[in-house]
């Protein structure tokens, strides 16, 4: 077990450094920060914009290999270089990491979980009102963009609060910025604003993991080994317990694991949409200001997620499927 | 003497997807949205980069079916473009992406050894990175240039996936008898994988194909929304959608038709690629396998 776990560790870490050089590559050669500066009035000389870009590391005019080498020498030491408008990239991750790993853990979490008990329920009650009307539902939720979502939980939650008379659920921000309360309070001021972005990226997961998990559930049902557990007298229910469930979610710890991936973009566009700043935000002003250190900071951030999940996706399915372990 | 009534598989795939109600309204459906994309601009008299000063931000009315938009561009001409984009681009990327799918899994399941361990390596890598990520930094790189260059870049980052499918089935296939038997005459590799592999998966390869425009619809849209995908001055449903959003509450015209064209294309298709699986294989687990 201890030599499968360190095999896979290797795995992990060689994809992760291979996945955040070809992000760093992808985004030293796409974005051009050289034409921030450019087109002025006063134009900037081009010494001087030269030596500005210099000190960012990001002049195209040095060999992207030797940006690559600079970068990653910084990155070895825990410093992700400065932004392009001169603050450290460390203290802006520090500052914004946690907003989306709220985000991001507690969606997927929750989209999991229910997705799964939904699946579940749907596969024991196949063709049933509860799994047709859930099977249609999830389908509509998968048919949906996360943005679409996103924007109409938005405009509904406007809407209520524009009839209730008072802001029930916040559309925009983390926390409000003038609110004074401490302790209790400033939870239920935390939780009004957290519901809806979490929402948006949970509802999409509980249709995914639902629809999967009906389908690994059916499979389930029908084979010899729970029909076995049956006839040595075990009750339907125990035997779904006992002996279904555990076949039935192991291919599903691989799906939770590049899953983040999927999480990721999707917190993009919820950040984005609500207002909070985090990594997904940042992404995308990043590469819109054509910043490559904060753009290769997010990739890599993104990188080691996905990976670490998948990791612990490994662990897990080592730790309930013997086959695994003896390989 | 009662006839026999002796079916083709094709038919028989054909009798039981018409047999599955929501695939054949998802194709009813889809089909309902090419014409309309397509053949509908013919039928209004405005064009979707006219603009109509007379009108502006006005509800949807007799001149202007969807209503019209702050400088005056009509909503239903614009959506129609809208969907003619991302129709397109949903089927180009879905064949592309399939394709080389196809060709990457069938060689690394039938070669085996080192380039099967390569390619896989190279597919391992392709999926840690979320493609949307990946597509939005290379945006600069066709902006104001071609939007072929995006359908190339969604076709590069979509097909891993289907290729894992795929090379699954090749290394099962590669002990086949016929395929044994056509290396022991000699057929090259290369013949063997075209003419003999490839085909024998093609039904897995229709359905992925079809999911798969679902798949590309969802990114496409997505990447257009926050300025990443088509660019102005052409339109897609998803750039559609981001410039209804701020003044949507007050003239939800402006983002309602692009956001319901959206899901029921993408819904309708996702019916279709869960009926086709369904009617090539009904036995079989749908997708838990995969």
């Amino acid at each position: 077990m201890l030599n499968y776990i360190y095999k896979r560790f290797l795995n992990f870490l060689l994809l992760v450094v291979l996945a955040s050089t070809m992000g760093y590559f992808l985004a030293a050669m796409a974005l051009n920060p050289r034409s921030n500066y450019e087109g002025r009035n006063p134009p900037i000389p081009a010494s001087s914009i030269d030596s500005k870009l210099t000190a960012l590391n990001m002049n195209n005019k040095t060999p992207v290999v030797e940006r690559y080498f600079t970068w990653v020498s910084g990155v070895v030491k825990g410093d992700l270089g400065t932004t392009l408008n001169e603050k450290s990239v460390n203290s802006e991750i520090s500052r914004r990491i946690w907003v989306s790993l709220r985000l991001l853990l507690i969606g997927s979490i929750l989209g999991s979980v229910i997705g799964v008990i939904t699946g579940v329920v749907s596969a024991v009650r196949q063709y049933k009102p509860f799994d047709r009307y859930f099977s249609i539902t999830s389908y509509i939720f998968l048919s949906a963009p996360v943005f679409l979502i996103a924007l109409l939980l938005k405009f509904g939650a406007i809407n209520l609060n524009d009839r209730l008379g008072y802001t029930l659920i916040y559309t925009v921000g983390e926390y409000s910025p003038e609110f004074q309360g401490a302790g209790f309070s400033s939870i239920i001021n935390r939780v009004q604003h957290l519901i809806l972005p979490t929402l948006s990226i949970a509802l999409g997961g509980i249709a995914f993991y639902s629809r999967y998990q009906r389908n690994a559930m059916l499979d389930v049902l029908s084979s010899d080994h729970l029909r076995t557990a049956r006839a040595k007298g075990l009750t339907k229910r125990q035997a779904l317990f006992k002996h279904g469930l555990r076949v039935a979610i192991l291919p599903l710890t691989t799906f939770f694991a590049y899953s983040f991936g999927l999480l990721i973009t999707g917190a993009a566009f919820t950040e984005t949409i609500f207002g909070w700043n985090g990594m997904g935000q940042w992404f995308i002003t990043a590469v819109q200001a054509n910043d490559v250190n904060s753009t290769a900071a997010v990739i890599l951030f993104s990188s080691v997620l996905v990976l670490l999940s998948g990791f612990l996706a490994d662990i897990v399915t080592a730790a309930l499927d013997p086959r695994v372990r003896l390989r | 003497m009662t006839e026999v009534l002796r079916l083709t598989r094709g038919q028989l795939v054909r009798r039981r997807f018409m047999r599955n109600k929501l695939a054949v309204f998802g194709l009813c459906n889809l089909v309902f949205m090419f014409l309309l994309a397509f053949l509908g601009p013919y039928l209004s008299k405005h064009k979707w980069d006219e603009l109509d000063f007379m009108y502006l931000l006005q509800p949807p009315s007799r001149e202007h079916w969807f209503g019209t938009t702050q400088i005056g561009g009509d909503v239903f001409a614009l959506t129609m473009r809208g969907l003619q984009k991302s129709l397109i681009i949903g089927l180009l990327v879905a064949i592309f992406s399939t394709g080389i799918a196809a060709i990457v899994g069938a060689f690394a399941g039938y070669l085996g050894g080192k380039i099967d361990k390569a390619m896989m390596w190279v597919v391992d890598l392709l999926l840690v990175l979320p493609a949307f990520l990946l597509i939005a930094v290379m945006s600069p790189l066709y902006r104001g240039k071609t939007w072929l260059i995006f359908v190339v870049l969604l076709a590069a980052f979509g097909w891993m996936i289907t290729s894992r499918i795929v090379r699954g089935m090749a290394m099962s296939l590669r002990e086949r008898d016929f395929i044994r038997a056509a290396r022991y005459m000699g057929v090259p590799t290369r013949t063997i994988v075209f003419r003999h592999l490839i085909p024998n998966v093609a039904s897995i390869l229709i359905i992925a194909a079809t999911l798969d425009v679902g798949g590309t619809i969802l990114s496409e849209t997505g990447l257009s929304y926050l300025g990443f995908g088509i660019q102005p001055p052409d339109v897609s449903l998803g750039s559609l959608i981001a410039d209804g959003t701020n003044s949507a509450l007050t003239y939800p015209w402006l983002f309602c038709f692009a956001g319901g064209a959206l899901v029921l294309t993408v819904l309708s298709v996702s019916f279709i690629g869960d009926g086709l699986r369904d009617a090539f294989d009904p036995g079989a687990s749908t997708g838990a396998n995969s």
